[in-house]
């Protein structure tokens, strides 16, 4: 019974973190169909300013004012994955629309220019980040069911994240323009939208989630030059799951990938279980191609 | 319009190159001083520049990975295995001349290190190379020293089974380091463990050994689990350690893992007064980017920590530290490629020439005051006889020794000693 709800809190929380992972990939590669190999190193970026952050922290401030730095690093961290992808998107990705196999060769190349980045600048061992003491611990349902505070705090950190964007997207003038261009370019364009304003402004976004998402993982993974790496492929499964170029979609694809996973995990291994999640993926893929919520668009492509 | 394309995104990825790069340099040289140490002295030389072949200087390689995943860990090595060689230097070098190094990269790729390996010795003419890190990286070097008769230190513990003549093991192997951790946690710390690993070879086999040791000595195992290289999420497997309730985690988990699992172990509720866990590859560097809140308590096993308390050892880390500045720690790894400079040193000494043969022959028998303790090369099987160590990890994020051998363990990769590894190795 204890290990039931444990699993199923699990499988919550790791799907919670998958989505997370996936939100901002869903907007660079869902929406905007760049193949965004760098989309883990925006990650690390994240990562990496969550940890400044707390550098700075503990060495200029009253310690008494520790436990509020990753309150403030949240939106710290969305802010420079936020610049970095504007750079990005401004000096190059922009030259790459509608060549997927370039834009996926040339965001691995900055890929490895940005692991090296950080390898330069912090060094190549992990460094550490101190969670906060009111993450610390967990909330005692019964006897043997401890839900630890830090993946809460991610379940609702996700929950307010897609909040934000839904409303973004859907009820803003900005998400309006968004839309418009991502289903039909030119028809937008000639309704005088600046298109190239809106696709720097949705490649931003979409790195800037990453950021967030990088500082969420502070509290529970390594903080290293390489951690982008074991993220990205799960995010793209994540995002070719729920069917490209729907939001809605993402959050099914990381609920249905985190619930099996640690299902499988439990019932077998590790390795196994990871295969077995494949292996249905795949299987899926073939019954319906376009994921589990296809697109519907007027545009002829 | 068209036309102008090309022209603006060749223009703008050298800019972005250009920025890159220049963040880099700023990077370093702004200098967190922690982690890339100043190329002191004049030692050190790229790749490929060669230096003069007059016979003035003898030339040793250094091939780590200095990029990629396992750059994380040897690149302290290859720090330390510089700072002896430049100590060697300043007190007059070996035989008279300067020790000249070659710097070459493993690239965290198997086959980068034998292709390197292949050529530091044929292209670059060194006499012997210190180097490797993983045992894949090891298994791949082997048969290119084994066939240009090459001389290879490899620092690190290692899951044992193997002796090339070609090879000199610094590093422990499993009876000082697994086995007799095993038996003390038999004996201090319970009877039922729990095995949890990465999966590939290393934790694989230090497993089998330990299944065997349980299984003679009284043990009692509670599960085995293998993760994936890299896996990040350790809450359904800290989930089955909860429903097997074991005594002790013993736990050769390798990289980043090791971060996650402890950081998710600490949210579960779990402390070290509830269950020991024993670690094989989490040293002092490991300690720093895993965080001393979450691995308070916890155990390791190794040769030698920062801590350990010789007149060697002082002057160490001392040395160390100024060289490479003050938040840097040492680690058994670091002192084993150390250590190994200084053995091919004496031994070279000893046989009045850096060839091959000769060296092997001198070195049989050759003690050192190390800073781990007294070590001395097994003339059989080219391994240290080392003392064994376990810690626990204390606050400042370094270790309190509980428990050491007393005196150096004689080096046995195919545990010929032990009646109950019969059925593990047919060498």
């Amino acid at each position: 019974m204890e290990i039931t709800i444990i699993q199923l809190f699990n499988g919550l929380s790791v799907s919670s973190i998958l989505l997370l992972i996936a939100l901002g990939l869903a907007i660079t590669f869902g929406l905007m169909n760049v193949i965004n190999m760098a989309h883990g190193e925006l990650i690390m970026i994240g990562a990496y300013s969550t940890y400044l952050t707390q550098t700075i922290f503990s060495s200029y401030l009253p310690s008494s004012m520790f436990n509020a730095y990753f309150i403030l690093a949240i939106p710290i961290s969305f802010m420079i994955a936020f610049a970095f992808g504007l750079l990005l998107e401004g000096t190059l990705i922009r030259f790459l629309y509608g060549r997927p196999l370039d834009s996926l060769l040339a965001t691995w190349g900055i890929a490895l220019m940005l692991q090296q980045l950080a390898r330069t600048i912090f060094g190549a061992p992990n460094v550490a980040v101190k969670s906060p003491a009111w993450l610390d611990g967990g909330l005692k349902l019964m006897d043997g069911v401890v839900l630890p505070y830090k993946r809460l705090f991610i379940i609702g950190l996700v929950a307010l994240t897609l909040i934000i964007m839904f409303f973004y997207i859907y009820r803003s003038n900005a998400g309006r323009r968004m839309r418009a261009v991502m289903q039909n370019r030119d028809m937008a364009a000639c309704l005088g939208i600046s298109t190239r304003r809106v696709d720097a402004m949705t490649f931003a976004i979409g790195s800037g989630i990453a950021g967030i998402a990088g500082c969420a993982l502070t509290l529970i993974g390594p903080i290293g030059p390489a951690l982008g790496t074991y993220y990205i492929v799960d995010a793209f499964m994540v995002v070719v799951l729920g069917g490209v170029g729907k939001l809605i979609g993402t959050i099914f694809g990381a609920l249905g990938i985190g619930l099996t996973n640690t299902m499988f995990e439990y019932w077998t291994t590790a390795s196994l279980g990871k295969v077995l999640v494949f292996l249905c993926i795949v299987a899926f893929l073939q019954w319906r191609p376009k994921g589990l919520v296809a697109m519907k668009t007027r545009a002829l492509d | 319009m068209k036309r102008n394309r090309p022209w603006k995104f060749a223009v703008c990825a050298v800019v972005l190159c250009v920025v890159l790069a220049g963040c880099g340099s700023g990077g370093g040289a702004g200098g967190k001083g922690t982690n890339k140490p100043a190329s002191s002295g004049s030692s050190e030389t790229g790749g490929d520049t060669a230096a003069p072949g007059d016979g003035d200087v003898i030339k040793v390689g250094i091939l780590h990975s200095l990029s990629g995943t396992m750059s994380i860990s040897e690149v302290s090595v290859k720090d330390s295995e510089l700072m002896a060689i430049q100590e060697i230097n300043a007190k007059g070098g070996v035989l008279g001349k300067q020790l000249v190094p070659v710097m070459e990269d493993g690239a965290s790729d198997w086959p980068t290190f034998a292709e390197k390996a292949r050529k530091l010795i044929s292209e670059n003419k060194v006499v012997t190379v210190f180097g490797g890190w993983t045992s894949a990286s090891r298994k791949a070097m082997l048969p290119v020293f084994e066939e240009l008769n090459g001389l290879l230190w490899y620092p690190v513990q290692y899951e044992g089974l193997e002796a090339s003549p070609n090879i000199f093991y610094t590093g422990a192997t499993t009876n000082q380091q697994i086995v007799p951790a095993v038996s003390w946690l038999l004996e201090n710390r319970g009877k039922r463990f729990f095995l949890l690993g990465s999966d590939y070879v290393f934790p694989q086999t230090a497993n089998k050994i330990i299944k065997e040791q349980l299984k003679a000595e009284g043990g009692e195992l509670a599960g085995e689990e293998y993760t994936p290289l890299g896996h990040t999420d350790y809450s359904t497997m800290i989930a089955k350690i909860q429903k097997a309730k074991p005594d002790v985690i013993f736990n050769t988990l390798n990289g980043d893992s090791n971060v996650a699992f402890f950081k998710q172990l600490k949210d579960a509720g779990i402390s070290a007064s509830d269950i020991t866990t024993l670690s094989v590859s989490v040293a002092e560097e490991e300690i720093r980017g895993i965080g001393v809140d979450v691995l308070q308590g916890h155990l390791a096993a190794w040769n030698y920590y920062q801590t350990t308390d010789t007149e060697a050892n002082q002057a160490f880390v001392d040395h160390y530290k100024k060289a490479y500045g003050k938040d840097r720690v040492t680690a058994d790894p670091i002192e084993a490629g150390y250590i190994a400079v200084y053995l091919w040193a004496a031994a070279v000494e000893k046989a009045g020439t850096t060839e091959v043969g000769a060296v092997k022959e001198a070195a049989k028998g050759l003690e050192l005051d190390a800073p781990g303790g007294k070590v001395k090369i097994d003339g059989d099987n080219q391994h240290l006889y080392k003392t064994v160590r376990i810690g626990e990890v204390q606050a400042d994020g370094q270790f309190k020794e509980l428990w050491n051998s007393g005196e150096p363990v004689k080096p046995d990769p195919y545990l010929k000693d032990y009646a109950w590894a019969a059925s593990l190795s047919t060498p």
